[in-house]
């Protein structure tokens, strides 16, 4: 009862301010990023790491992502309260039933490239007929997917791993890279830019915004402007990274080594420089965080073609706006 | 800047500069070809250490490949079964001490149709052989590099290094070949046989490369991952070109994408561990297209060609000093006598002559200059001693010469009106005489009560005799007159006395006049003199008494009987001629100073330009015409010097006073 009556009072008199907040008990929540610990989370780890979850009245935990724990398994099952995800795997898992909310798509464009060696002859789309392209799997494939329906390529498709040597090798002529991690690690395998050809989706017409911070439905209703002050917070421990990367890279790669992970900070400075091109909107007067709705529709809309859903789901169920709310 | 710097500093600097240059050539070229004998001999070390690695590399990789292709050809060929294909597999594993482990990697369903993933795997693991299955739901061998690589390349690859995360954190490699199965013609994929290898041994080998202090080797596999290193934490952390990016040394990648293009070369290189510029040697491991690299610290392999350069360095500026003092040296000992000289002849240029001369102490050229220099001081000394003399002469004449025309002038009436009790005449006179001393005179004075006797004379020459000869003719006119009262006659005795004894042969001019001052009767006589200048009262229009020649207007010459010179020829006999003044008629008498007055442009005043003025001037008091004479032969001459003295005289009749 009490707790109700807090969030009414938090609700109506404006309780989403950090000074309203520290005079109340700190908030617990706990949080999973959708992969083990790099600079594609450097924001989340800055704020919980700086302190700015606190000052947003959040005692966060931060739950250790990898490939063994998928985010909305562990929103679902309610071992997390936020985690983030892919905006196709959320509104797949939105279709499917499992009633997840957008409170912030923090990457505005696709990471997600396709790469292949000018040596291979490839300039543009058309020189991928006949060649051998590797893909991963599931999710990261309907953008590829759509890509080679909207060219018409006939390609013989290669499963690929999470290394890029078959592509090296020459095993494969194009190849799946994320642009903030495996296009790196290609350039830091000896390959200069300009011997690679890139195909970046949303030059395609294909964005499909990929890292958001989602949470249920049921978690959001329950306390909104805990949700919002978790977004807020973790916009501004990304905000912190990019004027200080240096710092932000120290936090980030601790995080690693304590995770047991290989640390290389060359690799984490592109990583986050790159989050920086994908987070902050290209027009300045976007807030941080938006999901727009020609996106979503684009998503959506390759979604259901593909098969992977039936319906789309509604945008303004889907997808909530905390910056909004704040303003009331 | 160096133009006004003195000979010594000159010499100093030319010469050690020019042998500093000579010094730093040979030098630079003895440095750099004793840096190229090094450096040959460094890249042949280099090489023959860097290739005898990779040959003991190269055998144990060759060495192992034989296996797993053995295991390959034998699947391909043979016939087996489960129990077989195990049996020999743990066998291979067991006598193979090189290997760690080695695995059947079966395409899903190729063993068996009931069987997605079938892939024995013996390996060691604390000496004793293990075996399991890699082949489970969880683990889909058939997407990782080690199979899917040689599969989609169709020919067997050297994995890239990584860290066995089962077997104790060793680093290992694996060598996978493809195995085919000949289905009516064609070669039907059908698995992989691989050989794992333990590379602690790789990483001995390499860190074993020792070169003098600090060099070492280093290894870097086909993505360019640092394998072995001195520097621990780049160890499988990091790609030479991941180095590169973080030090933004465009040349690291560019050397890092030759090696793993499998490039050989000899190239300077800043090592990544003491940042101490090196000489490399790369060379790739041909078996799996790693490649090792040798560094040869530049500082060190210089080392005693650094320090023979140092001492070489010293000694050259050793002898530069030297060479600067004995410059030094050889400059003063020109530069002293001349800077004395120098000094002297300032001394001389004041006038002191008396001074010390610098001795001479060689023969060379600066000895030959100060003997020159002492005798060019001794006649000038000589010569200015002349010339002393000579000036203290000169001044002595000077002076006398002075005194000399104080007294001419002294003899000489000057005080005008002489007689202001006498109205019936006026008389003014002026002389301007062209040197201190002159020839020309004047004189007047009453002989009686009305007998007024004027003179005007010209001495030939000028200076000292002529003014003697003229104090003499004045003393004698002057004489004559108390005896004679006609000019005529008075002429010609002074022209007696003159002549006799005029063994200088000096002659002068004389006019004289006696004037009546009741009736204005003139008697006059000429000895050569220029003939004045009668100006007739605008009351008396001229007569033809007399003859006056040339007279025009109230203004003419005065018809004069020709005589000659005075003091020339004794017996000579001076005639008087005779006019009568009118009351205000003038009579102007003048020496030749007046009419020869030059001009700049060597024009003569003239006496027609004289009698002008003097019409211009008529009517005009005795005094006023004078100066108004004086100042017409001035503005004429315009600061011309004058030759000869300038004369004038006037005498004016005014008759009684009715």
């Amino acid at each position: 009862m009490i707790r109700i009556v807090l969030v009414l009072f938090l609700f109506l008199f404006g309780g989403a301010s950090p000074l309203h907040a520290a005079e109340n008990a700190l908030k617990s929540a706990a949080f999973l990023p959708q992969w083990s610990p790099q600079a594609q989370f450097a924001g989340y780890f800055v704020a919980y790491e700086t302190g700015i979850y606190k000052k947003y009245g959040i005692n966060l935990t931060m739950l250790p992502g990898g490939p063994h724990s998928p985010s909305s398994d562990f929103l679902e099952k309610g071992k997390a309260d936020f985690a983030t995800m892919w905006l196709s795997s959320a509104i797949q898992k939105r279709s499917q039933g499992v009633k997840l909310v957008n409170i912030a798509q923090m990457i505005q464009r696709s990471a997600l490239i396709l790469v292949a060696k000018k040596s291979g002859g490839i300039y543009k789309p058309q020189d991928m007929n006949g060649k051998k392209v590797g893909l991963w799997r599931a999710e990261f494939q309907i953008q590829p997917m759509a890509f080679l329906k909207k060219y018409n390529l006939n390609v013989k498709i290669i499963p690929q791993s999470f290394s890029v040597n078959l592509f090296l090798r020459g095993g494969v002529d194009v190849a799946s890279a994320m642009w903030y991690n495996e296009y790196h690690t290609l350039l830091n395998s000896g390959l200069n830019p300009d011997e690679l050809t890139t195909f970046f989706f949303h030059e395609h017409g294909l964005n499909f915004p990929e890292d958001g911070i989602y949470t249920l439905e049921e978690t959001y209703k329950k306390d909104p402007a805990l949700a919002c002050n978790f977004v807020k917070a973790s916009v501004e421990g990304w905000l912190f990274a990019f004027s200080h990367p240096e710092e932000a890279l120290d936090i980030v790669l601790n995080h690693m080594s304590k995770a047991k992970i290989p640390a290389n900070r060359i690799h984490q400075r592109w990583m986050l420089n790159r989050m920086r091109d994908l987070i902050l909107p290209v027009d300045k007067s976007i807030p941080v965080g938006i999901l727009q709705p020609l996106d979503y529709e684009i998503v959506s809309h390759e979604l259901k073609q593909s098969g992977f859903i039936k319906t789309i789901p509604d945008y303004h169920s889907f997808f909530v706006r905390c910056d909004h709310r704040a303003e009331k | 800047m160096l133009k006004n710097r003195g000979i010594a500093f000159k010499l100093i600097f030319f010469f050690t500069l020019s042998s500093a240059l000579i010094f730093l050539l040979i030098f630079s070229f003895n440095y750099r070809f004793s840096r190229r004998v090094i450096e040959k001999n460094v890249e042949d070390n280099a090489r023959n250490l860097a290739l005898s690695k990779v040959n003991r590399i190269e055998t144990v990789l060759v060495s192992v490949r034989k296996i797993p292709e053995n295991l390959a050809s034998f699947l391909e060929n043979g016939s087996y079964n489960e129990e077989e294909l195990l049996f020999l597999l743990r066998t291979v594993v067991q006598n193979n001490p090189e290997i760690y482990g080695a695995a059947i990697a079966f395409e899903p369903y190729a063993f068996d149709r009931e069987l997605p993933y079938y892939a024995p795997y013996f390996f060691k693991h604390d000496g004793s052989i293990e075996f399991i299955n890699l082949g489970t739901v969880s683990y889909r061998y058939s997407y990782l590099d080690w199979y899917q690589i040689p599969k989609e390349l169709n020919h067997p690859d050297w994995s890239e290094p990584y860290y066995d995360e089962g077997g104790g954190n060793i680093l290992m490699a694996t060598y996978s070949v493809p195995f085919y199965k000949n289905v009516g013609g064609k070669k039907q994929f059908m698995g992989i046989v691989t050989a794992d290898i333990s590379l602690g041994w790789l990483q001995e080998v390499v860190s074993s490369i020792k070169v003098l202090q600090t060099g070492y080797g280093f290894l870097i596999s086909k993505n360019g991952t640092v394998i072995t290193h001195p520097l621990k934490q780049l160890i499988m952390n990091e790609t030479l070109f991941g180095v590169a990016e973080a030090r933004n040394d465009a040349q690291l990648r560019e050397i890092g994408r030759k090696m793993i293009r499998g490039e050989s070369g000899f190239v300077p290189f800043k090592s990544i561990a003491s940042e101490k510029p090196c000489w490399m040697y790369y060379t790739p491991i041909p078996s799996n297209g790693w490649a090792l690299a040798v560094l040869f610290p530049q500082d060190e392999l210089t080392a005693d060609v650094t320090r023979l350069n140092q001492t070489v360095i010293i000694l050259g500026i050793a002898g530069l000093l030297l060479l600067s003092v004995a410059v030094a040296f050889i400059a003063r000992s020109i530069t002293n006598p001349l800077r004395e000289m120098a000094r002297a002849t300032k001394m001389i240029a004041r006038g002191n002559l008396d001074i010390e001369l610098p001795p001479v102490k060689s023969g060379d050229e600066v000895g030959k200059l100060s003997e020159a220099f002492r005798t060019m001081n001794e006649s000038l000394k000589e010569y200015i001693q002349q010339l002393t003399e000579t000036t203290a002469s000169k001044e002595r004449i000077e002076s006398e010469l002075k005194i000399a025309h104080d007294i001419q002038m002294s003899i000489l009436p000057k005080i005008f009106p002489p007689f202001p009790d006498r109205q019936e005449f006026d008389i003014y006179a002026m002389i301007e005489p062209a040197r201190e001393v002159g020839g020309d005179f004047y004189d007047f004075f009453f002989i009686d009560d009305e007998q007024f006797c004027f003179i005007i004379g010209d001495v030939s020459g000028k200076g000292v005799p002529a003014s003697l000869f003229m104090a003499v003719t004045k003393t004698l006119l002057k004489a004559k007159t108390l005896w004679e009262a006609d000019p005529g006659r008075i002429l010609t005795k002074v022209n007696e006395d003159l002549s006799r004894d005029n063994d200088a042969c000096m002659f002068v001019t004389i006019f004289i006049g006696i004037l009546n001052t009741k009736t204005g009767a003139l008697r006059y006589a000429n000895g050569g003199h220029n003939p004045p200048l009668m100006i007739r009262s605008e009351n008396n229009p001229p007569s033809g008494e007399g003859g006056h020649e040339g007279f025009s207007g109230d203004v003419g010459f005065l018809a004069v009987s020709k005589g000659l010179v005075v003091g020339v020829m004794e017996e000579y006999t001076y005639k008087t001629d005779r006019i009568t003044l009118k009351p205000g008629d003038s009579i102007f008498i003048y020496t030749d100073g007046v009419t020869e007055a030059m001009n700049g442009q060597g024009e003569l005043f003239s006496e027609g330009r004289l009698k002008k003025q003097i019409i211009e001037l008529q009517g005009r008091s005795v005094q006023e015409i004078i100066a108004g004479t004086v100042e017409g032969v001035h503005s004429f001459s315009h600061g011309a010097p004058q030759s000869d003295d300038i004369t004038m005289m006037i005498v004016q009749f005014r008759g009684e006073k009715s």
